[in-house]
Parts: C-alpha cells; structure tokens; sequence
C-alpha cells in the first residue's frame, strides 16, 4: 500500500487536533506517514501520539533553519519526501500556515491541489475530496487528474479516530536556504493559550455579536461557553465595534467552524456570519428580534433577551453537569 | 519603489452565489461584482508604500472583461497604471493556473520591488494564490501581513495567526499578502476619479503572456469536479418566545438532542 503524507501541526511538543484528523483521513488511502518539521527534538516528543493515531512511518526534518524560517522548509520536506515515496495524496491542515504550503507543494511538484475538503474518500484508483463552498451552499467532489493529490482538510470535518501502530523513524534532510528567497523569522510573540478549546477545532461554540453591548458584556457569552466546555466566537460587528479580538471572528472574513452545537447570542445571522458557521450539526439562536435571520437556519430559537437566557442556560447547564 | 497590487473582481457576496449548471464554474454573471474588499486595502498598502518611499503602482488583474472595474477602482484610488489579462481560455482556471498566469503577468513589469496581495479572496477563499506566487516568482512571502515596513532593500511585516504574533523579515524583492486588519481603504476622491479615466490599461492575452491557451482554464487544470450540487437549504426548526424560561428551555432542547 502506498504512504500517504500528512504534514504534522504542533505547538510545544504537542500534536494539533487537526493533525490525528488528517491520519484518520489518510488511513482510508493508504499508509498514514506523518512528517514532523521543526527544532531538533520534537520528533521524540510526538512520535508516541502520531502513532496513536495510526502513523506507520515518522519522517522527521529538524534544524534551526526549520524553524526560523516561514512555510518553505515545510514545502521541502514534503516535496523532497513526494519524490522519494511516490505517495498516493498529500494531506495538509486546511490552517492558514497549511493552505500555503499546500499551494507551494503543488505546484513544486506538478500536481493538482484539492482546497478546503471536508471529506476524502478512495474511489478505485483516485482520490476524491468533498469540498463544501459558498459557506455550505453547495457541496462538490473533486479529483487531481495531475500528478499527486494534495490536500488541504478542514479542522473538524473529519472525525479524528485513534488506532495504535508502531511507527518507524527516518530522517529527511533539508536542502540550504536561499536567503533571496526565504523569509526570517525574526521573533514571535506565542497567542496566550487560554483554557478554552481553538475555535476551529471545538466542538461547541458559543458566539456573540453587537447585541452583546460591549467588551465587559462579553462575560455572558463567555460563561456559557465555558459552562459548555465550548469556544467563543463573535460577529464581525462584535469585532469592529472592540468587543472581543479578531482572530475570534467567524464568518466568510473570519473563521469557519463545524461544531456539534454553535449557539448565536445577539446574532442577526447576516449571509456573511452564515457562511462560517452554517454547517454546525446544531444551531441555537437568542435574539430579541422574531424577524431576525439567523432563525431561519436555527434548529432551535428563542426570541428574548440574551442577557435573561443565556445567564439562565449556563445555571442550568451546570446544574445538570453538576 | 515599484509595486504591483493584484485585485480581484468577485461577486459581491450580498448577492446569491451559485455555480453554472454546465460546466460546475462559478457562475459569474448571476450576481453583481465587486473588486473584493480585502483587495482594497492591498491597494491602500501600496499606496501608502509609494507615499513613503516613491515609485509607481501597478494594479494587475486575471479575469473576465468586466473584471476591468476592480482594476479601474485600484486606479482611481491612486494606482499609476494597470495590467489586465482577459482571454476566454482563462475559463474555469483552478488556483494553480492562476497563479502561473499571475507570475508570467508579473513578469511583464519592469523593475518589480514588491507584489501585494489580499491574503485569500471571499470567492475560492483558497488562501494559497499569494504563496504560490511567491514559489514561482521565486521571491520570499511575507503574508498575511498586519504591518508592513520597508528599510532600504529590508522588509519587515508582522504576520497575526492563531499561534500568535510572527516577526517576517526578507530582502526586496518580496511578495506580501495583506490581512484585514492591516488599514483602512481611502474612498477614491472625485479628483481620482477623474484622474483614473486618462491613466493606461494594458489588456493581455494568455498568448501575449507566452502560454499556450490549451493549458489554461478548465482544459488546463488539474483537478476535476466530478459532480456539484447545491444543498438543501437549512430550515427553520423550533421558535419559542423567552416567557422567563427561555435559558431552560433551550437547555432541555439540548438534554433532548444528546447535546448536554
Ligand atoms: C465582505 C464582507 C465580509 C464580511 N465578513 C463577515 C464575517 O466574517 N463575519 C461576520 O459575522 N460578519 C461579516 N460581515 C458583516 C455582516 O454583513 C454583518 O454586518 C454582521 O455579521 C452583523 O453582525 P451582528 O449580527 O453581530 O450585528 P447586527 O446585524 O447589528 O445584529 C445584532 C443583533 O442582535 C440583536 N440583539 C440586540 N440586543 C439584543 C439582546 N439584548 N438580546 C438578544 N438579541 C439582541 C438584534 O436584534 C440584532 O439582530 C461581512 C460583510 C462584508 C460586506
Ligand atoms: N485572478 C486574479 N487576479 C488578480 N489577483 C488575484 C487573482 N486571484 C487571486 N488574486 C490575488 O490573490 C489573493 C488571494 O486570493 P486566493 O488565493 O484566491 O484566496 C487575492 O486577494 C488577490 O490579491
């Protein structure tokens, strides 16, 4: 069976969610071998989890260059790798940071570049990728007809399912930088983890938006939340008008997510919100206006006051989780 | 310092979206155009760039003929001069040929310091043009840029993501991809206006730009759809009024669901 290369997405020594998603993925096509870039000695950190998740093979890039420099040591090493094993796909966390490397790889290696799936599946001998656009209006299968399949995954469409396997170490070298054509990075200021769960990868998600008033106001939304053991999202509006930091948006312009619940508080549900959350498994809306659209996807709605219900929900959710 | 500003014209989102019964593309001319707001501060950046440090503005464009509005928009915000490739074999280009098309345009410039582009379009929300780019034109990416600073032939740009905050530094020449934080977009002035209608348009085909047609556009790409269809549209489920037992409500909906 051919090796399919998964591009590993780790903070600290500790593997991304989106990453045991992608080798869960990557099982269905063939030999998930995972490819660890970064400072010498993270291999040895994550080697046991991507096993976990059913990882055969570890490649393993590390050096200083591999992490003072942006996105291309990760394109080498996957497209030195791609010429080496021949792979049956690519696999790349449809993040940020993986969308560029994806683009790159591809065209480094002649070959065609899936974007954004929610779904890939073996079909005799392609490989197809569900794609869902226009924030899940309309859904599309896709194949590469050119070379090897790269694939960006969104976080959170596929189901992250461990199967232990013993996975063997090589090491892939990285070619010199070329200082005309690389960027330095120079420094970092790391986000502050808090305790909540990424956005993009919860499970649940409670959003606000300008009906929540203000920055303070924000406690409401962000007790639920954390009553829920969810993530906080906000509407642009919320956004623009300072009430809570951007990387929190959610929408075309924001992020998308997939939860099993997104709950909208003070949420109009403008075509642009939709399109970043319309495909949670379950939505729940509170908004004092009977007309507003978010109701109309909402499975479940209350017209009323956020600052009555949501206060309300969090006591009884933390009853009940006692 | 000379810069080229790649705009796009999308379909303004407001406006139903949807894809061409036929060929599975994106149905263009079902709803209105814009040039797509984060290419506006692309422009912005640009311009202040120019202001700082002199040199020219180029806007360049791939895409239909009336695509030629975004590229007259960058003008008359302040953009010196534009390139637009328009040919019928650009139909149903997927990302890959589009940046090749873009890098072989860029090409056409002369003196090129700095590319900037928006950091992913709101119609494909690929994300991935500017870095393939870079990877063609083989220049260093500074993307998703929140500030950018340019020093002699050294350019700085804060790149924000969920991990945090990263410092980019690169020599000139560099592409830089613009994220929606990075400024605000003047409003073109009626003086700009004006002043965009006398301002040259260079009109590009693929040939021009020494591609062969057949390997471009839906003939050309790489990938495939197979089959597209929309989705059912979500519907509304249950409504209930807050008669002071909506949080209570809501929480045994959930209990129902399995949710909590
Ligand atoms: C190119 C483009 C991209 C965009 N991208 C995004 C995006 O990524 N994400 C996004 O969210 N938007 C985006 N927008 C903006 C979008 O069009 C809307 O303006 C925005 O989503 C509105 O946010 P809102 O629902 O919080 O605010 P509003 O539309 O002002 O709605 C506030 C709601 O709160 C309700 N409310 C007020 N007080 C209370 C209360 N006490 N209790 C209960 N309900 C209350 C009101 O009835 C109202 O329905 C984009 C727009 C454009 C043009
Ligand atoms: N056809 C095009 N013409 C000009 N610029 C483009 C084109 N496609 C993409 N770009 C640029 O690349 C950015 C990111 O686009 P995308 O990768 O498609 O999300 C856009 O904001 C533009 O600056």
């Amino acid at each position: 069976m051919s090796e399919v290369l998964v591009l590993v997405e780790h903070v600290d020594g500790e593997v991304k969610k989106a990453t045991f998603e992608l080798l869960s993925a990557a099982r269905r096509l063939g030999e998930p071998a995972a490819v660890v870039v970064g400072a010498v000695g993270t291999a040895s950190k994550v080697k046991d989890a991507l096993a976990r998740y059913g990882a055969t093979k570890v490649y393993v890039a590390e050096s200083d260059d591999a992490v003072n420099y942006l996105v291309t040591p990760k394109v080498d090493a996957l497209a030195t790798l791609a010429g080496r094993v021949s792979p049956a796909a690519v696999l790349i966390s449809a993040s940020l940071e993986g969308k560029e490397v994806a683009g790159r790889v591809a065209v480094r290696i002649d070959s065609g570049l899936l974007v954004d799936v929610v779904d890939v599946e073996r079909s005799g001998d392609d490989v197809v990728g569900t794609q869902s656009i226009f924030g899940g209006g309309f859904v599309v299968k896709s194949k590469v007809s050119t070379g090897t399949p790269v694939i960006t995954v969104r976080p959170g469409a596929v189901e992250a399912e461990a199967a232990e396997a013993v996975a063997t170490e090589e090491t892939v070298e990285l070619p010199a930088v070329d200082p005309a054509r690389a960027t330095r990075i120079t420094s970092r200021e790391p986000a502050v983890a808090g305790d909540r769960p990424e956005l993009t990868e919860a499970s649940v998600v409670v959003s606000g938006g300008r009906g929540v008033g203000s920055a303070e106001n924000f406690a409401v939304v962000e007790r639920l939340a954390d009553a829920l053991g969810g993530a906080v999202g906000a509407s642009r509006a919320a956004v623009d008008s300072g009430y809570y930091p951007h990387q929190f948006q959610v929408g075309q312009t924001g992020k998308t997510v997939s939860p099993q619940l997104y709950i909208a508080l003070g949420i109009s549900g403008a075509i642009q919100h939709r399109a970043g959350m319309q495909t949670a498994k379950t939505i729940v809306a509170v908004n004092k206006d009977a007309e507003a659209p978010i109701f109309e996807i909402a499975d479940f709605g209350v017209v009323g006051d956020l600052f009555q219900v949501a206060p309300q929900l969090t006591e009884e959710v933390t009853k009940r989780r006692g | 310092m000379n810069i080229v500003v790649l705009v796009k014209l999308v379909p303004d989102t407001y406006s139903e979206r949807k894809l061409s019964d036929t060929d599975h593309t994106l149905d263009r001319d079902s709803a209105d155009a814009v040039l797509d707001e984060i290419n506006e501060r692309a422009v912005e950046e640009a311009l202040q760039l120019k202001e700082a440090h002199g040199g020219e503005v180029t806007a360049l464009c791939v895409g239909p003929d009336r695509a030629v509005d975004a590229v007259r928009k960058a003008l008359q915000m302040g953009a010196d001069k534009a390139v637009h490739v328009s040919d019928a074999a650009l139909h149903g280009s997927d990302v890959i040929t589009t940046a090749k098309v873009l890098a072989k345009a860029v090409g056409t410039i002369d003196g090129v310091d700095l590319v900037i582009a928006g950091n992913e379009a709101s119609d494909g929300r690929a994300g991935a043009v500017p870095a393939i780019l870079a990877e063609l034109l083989g220049l260093p990416q500074l993307t998703h840029a929140n500030k950018v600073t340019v020093e002699g032939d050294t350019i700085t740009v804060e790149r924000a993501t969920d991990d945090g905050v990263l410092h980019l530094q690169a020599t000139l020449p560099a592409l830089v991809s613009v994220s929606e934080k990075i400024n605000e977009p003047r409003y073109p002035s009626f003086k700009g206006i004006m002043a965009a209608k006398k301002k040259p348009i260079t009109t590009l085909t693929v040939a021009d730009l020494g591609l062969d047609p057949a390997g471009v556009g839906l003939s050309g790409a790489w990938t495939a759809v197979l089959e597209a269809a929309p989705k059912p549209p979500r519907t509304a489920g249950e409504r209930v009024e807050d008669n002071g037992d909506g949080g209570t409500k809501i929480a045994e909906y959930l209990v129902g669901q399995k949710l909590i």
